[in-house]
């Protein structure tokens, strides 16, 4: 299915591991941070103390200035809209009006002229607040009788979805096994190494606002700011710098972001607010709160014939904009039943609030969480079956294409089955097994889990409508021009924060239009520079941003194919562009291209007729949307006695679709594993009862270093689908998504002698002794 | 109550007479007070790493200071690395070895590298593991940092 | 996370020093390596009117044998055990715990003597204090005292230092050749507080324990010698039963903290890993 495409394509940069563009100033201590631009005044938050309660009055010292939510009354709510009918829209003040739901939350904004007095001052500001009870855990939000986030709503359910395929129930009845699964996965936290924050600057000359804010969209940051302010759009300029890490939690609406841009306005000075580490970890965003429950139904030669799954996720007190607090509930029913052929589904997926911090996607979004359920079941299907946990995916995989889910979604051309295979002849397996049974006569436990999954990537507004949602963040636009000298700069709408994305377009763009990629410029984040676009998010950018810079090359391409043809008097047909050169085939005569680049500007006569002057092109891309797949392993050793895990050996076969630049692709698959064994062994966001957050520092929540994680081992195949222009499919969140499957699977197959398996995330070292100890006694 | 404190900080060699508040950490001087905004700040309470900068060549954690205590000490950060155009050693192996991502960690674990390759230039991958895991990257999963930091050892030891 | 306003002293003699502290009592804070300090200052968990920052006293630099002791001063930071401080068992024994102290830029700030005087429960430092029965010289405006660690551990970040008292030097026992150690922690991470910690130092004449130390820290509010698991082991052949079964009498005769990261349960069965593997260290 590849050879064919290969050909087509005759690539001189695509498919290279050419190093990246960004990294010159980053090394050098040059990169602009949003934290590194002065300013007049700083912005410190009064934050709730408590999970629930009325708000009864603020008093601000009167050596500080400071606002509360008396002082906004002009200013909009956020009030994300999903158009469905089961979605209650519910409104985020920006500064807490009368009412609190979660601790963290802001009640008062600061201004000083530094941080450290704002802090002064934050620390002498009374309020009054009478606390009343929390709702914290989702199960508890959703009991009858349980305290109302909203008091105005009937319930804590904000968002509810369900799928009910015609024929499940017969289909369900003629199982020969059904297996259960209870699943919990625990509050994740994206933590981007550098926390949020936002610079505003008013311009007294033409009154115009400049925000430069930590954001993965800065488009979207000031459509959603200039209608909450009722300022025009035009007024905002937003710039999003050199962002350090997002992974999710940055491409959500800060209410914070929203008041900087107040008080620039209302100061008509520089305002900072820089988030420090805590209010990151208590107030930012959290992710992948869940809890699903599920039931599959086998055939007696275990082949998955349906699946029941009742699917929870704590969303926290608000709804986010623009995703919104369905994106995990919506996204996790939509994608459940990941590479397996099954297509017969039913599903209750429910987004509940509680008062706790609210949600944003993070890498992968309720995907590792799907993909924990369903390989986790898999594993305890295979164990009743008492097959091979290869057997049973074997027997289950997706191997026919297009295919079509039982949820609609088309699966595009991919390697569920080989990318499997090539796993376990790689590590390989067997050796594996003989090792695992040695070790285990010694006392030690080798576990050896596997985990195979689809990425949904780079799909466009039709899967964003499909979901009910007002904006529908699928396309994007660049615009490209090479000027007079032949250099090519390309403004575009989405925004790359680490992921080499000015890089590997450049290599597209140096393919198309004969020119190097050094002598292409990426210009992004920038809403004054750039045209409309949605951002870095969801393993899109490289496929749809990736998929318009190709448009627009190729448009470029095709008039300074026609300009040489009239300059060479040739037919069009007869040119070809090469690296430096406009090509006749038929008479070898060769134009360079920075000649053919100026005459297009500077003797615009001699194309009278034939083109217009200028060499400046649009192009557009929205695509119906494509899957990558990966199988990941995970070999890991558990100490029995500490329920210490070592991570030995993780393995990634992975198909992403034709690799622009393998060495970021590379990169983009290590940082989502280690953040995917993060995940399953290390980090949690825990709540009491009350709602207080217990792990609100870093040596309380537990990013790994070096240490916690394995160098990793990684094999590609390429799958040239055609449902991508560029045939690349997205690799941003894939890592994310089946490490924390593999992990938990090794965890119990190494521990599969004492009949100890888990079901949650992550396993820590104490859950581990707490199983050990209650199989001991039960085998006692 | 103010405290405050007129002093030198010798960064980089050149020589920043600065007016500081006693509270004032050496991580938020050298930022704020001197310019040199390639040290950065991730976490304020000496987890993350990303402050590193080195005081008398050894790699410390600069939010874990008071700017005061560092007066009169040589101190260097990231933009005292390269000489004049040439990259060193590190920053080079950093980009030919796809080190960073979104780079923030990258000057903390840049002075971290440079100040414990100083110190033992033949460390062994183990010694490399035990000190690189003094901070926290987000992005990379530390593969390709490893991977950076050994070929600069690699390097240095040939320039030797 | 900045921390609130203090008076900043920067005394250059212990005599200065102590002075401040006389006048401050329970407002200042003694700013030594800063590694936990800060952190608790930048949380505003800890604001200390007044900071007197005792590393301008060259006096109180370095780790010296004399009189059969090792003695540390109060800016000895931890990198200077990277190396062995002495020749003998002891400098081993310091060097070996020194690379599970936080990371290489916290040992190069952080000093023993900080620690034993911040007094975290999973200090290793404040471990091997009580397992060598250190003595720690408080020094105020009007004279000294020794106070052995047995007496100076008191609670979870409590010690019997007072207010106006400055922790000037920690003094621990040379330990005779031939001495064994084993020193062993869980953490969740590379560098991380651990949840549990073991030292344990033993002698063997004769094919028999003539002596043995087993402390313990991270456990209970402070770190101590367990002396069930001291006597069992006393006396008796020295093999891996019994070290199995001194592990058994120390996490019996722990009464183990809870927190998030580890029940007391969980506590425990640490206690007897830890304790187990450090003694089987010392079996080579």
């Amino acid at each position: 299915m590849s050879g064919d495409h290969q050909t087509k394509h005759a690539t001189t940069w695509v498919g290279r591991s050419i190093r990246r563009v960004e990294d010159r100033a980053l090394v050098h201590g040059e990169g602009c941070f949003t934290a590194d631009l002065p300013a007049d005044l700083h912005v410190r938050f009064v934050r709730s103390p408590v999970a629930s309660g009325r708000l009864k009055h603020v008093t601000i010292p009167d050596t500080a200035r400071g606002l509360v939510a008396a002082d906004l009354t002009r200013i909009g709510r956020i009030k994300p809209m999903l158009h469905r009918p089961d979605y209650v829209a519910v409104e985020q003040p920006i500064l807490a009006d009368g009412v609190i739901r979660f601790v963290g939350e802001p009640i008062a904004a600061i201004i000083a002229s530094s941080p450290a007095e704002a802090e002064d001052h934050v620390e002498a500001t009374f309020y009054d607040i009478d606390e009343t009870d929390p709702v914290v855990d989702v199960l508890a939000a959703l009991a009858p009788g349980a305290p109302r986030v909203h008091d105005w709503t009937k319930h804590n359910i904000l968002v509810e979805g369900r799928v009910d395929t015609p024929g499940f129930d017969a289909m369900f009845a003629s199982a020969a096994r059904i297996v259960e699964v209870d699943i919990t996965s625990r509050r994740q936290h994206a933590l981007p190494l550098e926390p949020r924050g936002a610079h505003a600057d008013f311009d007294r000359r033409t009154g115009r606002i400049t925000l430069t804010c930590s954001t993965q969209s800065p488009h979207v940051m000031r459509t959603a700011i200039a209608e909450l302010l009722q300022l025009p759009e035009a007024d905002l300029r937003v710039i999003a710098p050199d962002v350090g890490g997002g992974f999710g939690q940055k491409m959500m609406l800060p209410p914070e972001y929203v008041l900087i841009v107040h008080v620039a306005r209302m100061t008509k000075r520089s305002v900072a607010w820089i988030e420090d580490r805590r209010e990151n970890l208590i107030a930012s965003f959290h992710a992948r709160d869940m809890r699903v429950k599920l039931k599959a139904a086998f055939s007696a030669d275990a082949k998955l014939i349906a699946i029941d799954a009742d699917m929870a996720s704590n969303v926290g007190a608000y709804s986010g904009f623009p995703i919104t607090c369905g994106v995990e509930a919506l996204m996790g029913m939509a994608e459940l039943p990941g590479p397996y052929d099954v297509q017969q589904y039913r599903c209750v997926s429910r987004g509940v609030a509680t008062n706790t911090c609210p949600m944003a996607p993070y890498r992968g979004v309720s995907r590792p969480v799907i993909t924990f359920t369903m390989e986790r079941m898999m594993d305890t299907a295979a164990a009743k079956f008492g097959i091979d946990p290869i057997d049973i995916r074997r027997r289950n995989l997706i191997d026919k294409f297009p295919y079509k889910s039982a949820t609609g979604l088309t699966f595009d051309d991919a390697t569920y089955r080989e990318v499997m295979e090539i796993a376990v002849r790689e590590l390989p397996l067997s050796q594996l097994r003989e090792r695992q049974s040695e070790m285990r006569k010694h006392g030690r436990y080798l576990g050896i889990g596997f985990s195979t999954f689809s990425e949904r990537t780079g799909y466009g507004t039709p899967a964003f409508a499909a979901r009910g949602m007002e904006s529908t963040p699928g396309y994007e636009n660049v615009e490209i021009a090479m000027d007079p000298s032949g250099n090519v700069t390309a403004r575009i709408g989405a925004f790359p924060h680490g992921q080499g994305l000015k890089t590997t377009l450049s290599q597209i763009i140096a393919d198309e239009v004969g020119v190097s990629p050094e002598k292409i410029n990426i210009i992004a984040g920038d809403t004054d520079q750039t045209p409309y676009g949605w951002g870095s998010f969801a393993s899109r950018s490289l496929v749809i941003s990736g998929g318009a810079c190709l448009v627009g090359a190729r448009k470029l391409k095709a008039k300074l194919v026609r300009i040489a043809a009239h300059l060479m008097k040739v037919a069009p047909e007869d040119v070809t562009l090469e690296p430096g050169f406009a090509k006749a085939r038929s008479t070898n005569q060769s134009i360079p291209i920075p000649e053919l680049a100026r005459t297009a500007y500077h003797k615009a006569h001699l194309l009278y007729g034939v083109a217009d002057a200028g060499l400046v092109e649009q192009g557009f891309y929205d695509p119906p949307g494509t899957f990558s797949n990966a199988c990941h392993v995970a070999v890991v050793e558990v100490d029995i006695e500490t329920g210490g895990v070592k991570v030995e050996r993780f393995m990634v076969v992975e198909d992403a679709g034709r690799l622009i630049n393998p060495m970021i692709v590379d990169g983009q698959i290590h940082g989502g594993v280690a953040q995917g064994i993060a995940n399953a062994l290390l980090e949690e966001i825990i709540y009491d009862e009350r709602g207080n957050i217990l792990t609100a520092t870093l040596a309380d929540f537990l990013p790994p270093t070096m240490s916690e994680v394995p160098r990793f081992e990684l094999h590609h195949i390429e799958t040239y689908s055609d449902a991508t222009i560029t045939e690349a499919k997205g690799i941003g969140e894939g890592g994310a998504i089946g490490a924390p499957a593999a992990v938990v699977n090794a965890i119990s197959d190494a521990l599969s002698p004492f009949g100890v398996a888990f079901y949650e995330l992550p396993v820590t070292p104490q859950r581990i002794r707490a199983a050990l100890r209650k199989a001991g006694k039960a085998n006692s | 109550m103010t405290d405050r404190h007129d002093i030198d900080l010798h960064i980089n060699g050149d020589i920043y007479r600065v007016s500081v508040e006693a509270r004032k950490t050496l991580a938020d001087a050298i930022r704020d007070d001197c310019g040199l905004t390639g040290t950065h700040i991730g976490c304020e309470h000496g987890v993350c790493g990303a402050c590193t900068v080195l005081l008398n060549d050894q790699p410390v954690r600069s939010c874990l200071m008071f700017a005061v205590q560092a007066k009169d000490k040589p101190i260097r950060t990231v933009e005292g690395l390269a000489k004049g155009d040439t990259p060193h050693a590190l920053q080079q192996a950093f980009m030919d070895n796809h080190g960073l991502q979104c780079g923030f960690c990258t000057p903390g674990f840049l002075m971290l590298a440079a100040g414990a390759l100083e110190a033992k230039p033949d460390m062994s991958e183990e010694e490399m593991v035990h000190v690189l895991s003094s901070n926290l990257c987000r992005c990379t999963g530390y593969h390709n940092i490893l991977k950076s930091v050994k070929a600069a050892a690699a390097e240095m030891a040939k320039a030797r | 996370m900045k921390p609130a306003p203090f008076h900043y002293h920067a005394p250059v003699t212990v005599e200065e020093a102590v002075t401040q502290l006389a006048r401050y009592g329970g407002d200042a804070k003694v700013l030594a390596g800063g590694q936990s300090l800060v952190p608790v200052m930048a949380f505003r968990l800890a604001r200390p009117g007044q900071i007197v920052d005792i590393n301008g006293i060259e006096e109180l630099d370095y780790a010296r044998v004399t009189d059969g002791r090792l003695h540390i001063g109060a800016l000895a930071r931890h990198a200077r055990f990277h190396d062995p401080v002495e020749p003998g068992p002891l400098g081993q024994l310091l060097s070996t715990v020194v690379q599970s102290i936080a990371h290489l830029p916290i040992r190069m700030r952080g000093t023993f003597c900080g620690s034993l005087a911040h007094a975290d429960a999973s200090s290793e430092w404040c471990a091997t204090a009580a397992t060598l029965d250190a003595e720690m010289v408080l020094v105020h405006q009007t004279g000294r005292r020794v106070v052995t660690a047995a007496d100076y551990f008191k609670g979870f970040l409590m010690t019997d230092r007072a207010d106006d008292e400055l922790l000037v030097e920690a003094r621990i026992p040379l330990l005779p050749a031939g001495t064994r150690f084993g020193f062993e922690e869980f953490s969740r991470r590379a560098g991380d507080y651990a949840l549990t910690l073991c030292l344990a130092v033993i002698r063997v004449e004769g094919g028999k324990v003539t002596e043995a130390r087993v402390g313990v820290g991270g456990a209970e509010p402070f770190p101590r010698r367990i002396k069930e698991a001291e006597a069992t082991l006393v006396g008796r052949a020295f093999d891996h039963a019994a070290c199995r079964r001194a592990a058994e009498f120390a996490a019996k005769a722990v009464d183990p903290m809870n927190d998030t990261q580890a029940d007391p349960e969980y506590r425990r069965d640490l206690v007897l890993a830890m304790v187990r593997r450090a003694l089987e260290k010392c079996l080579a």
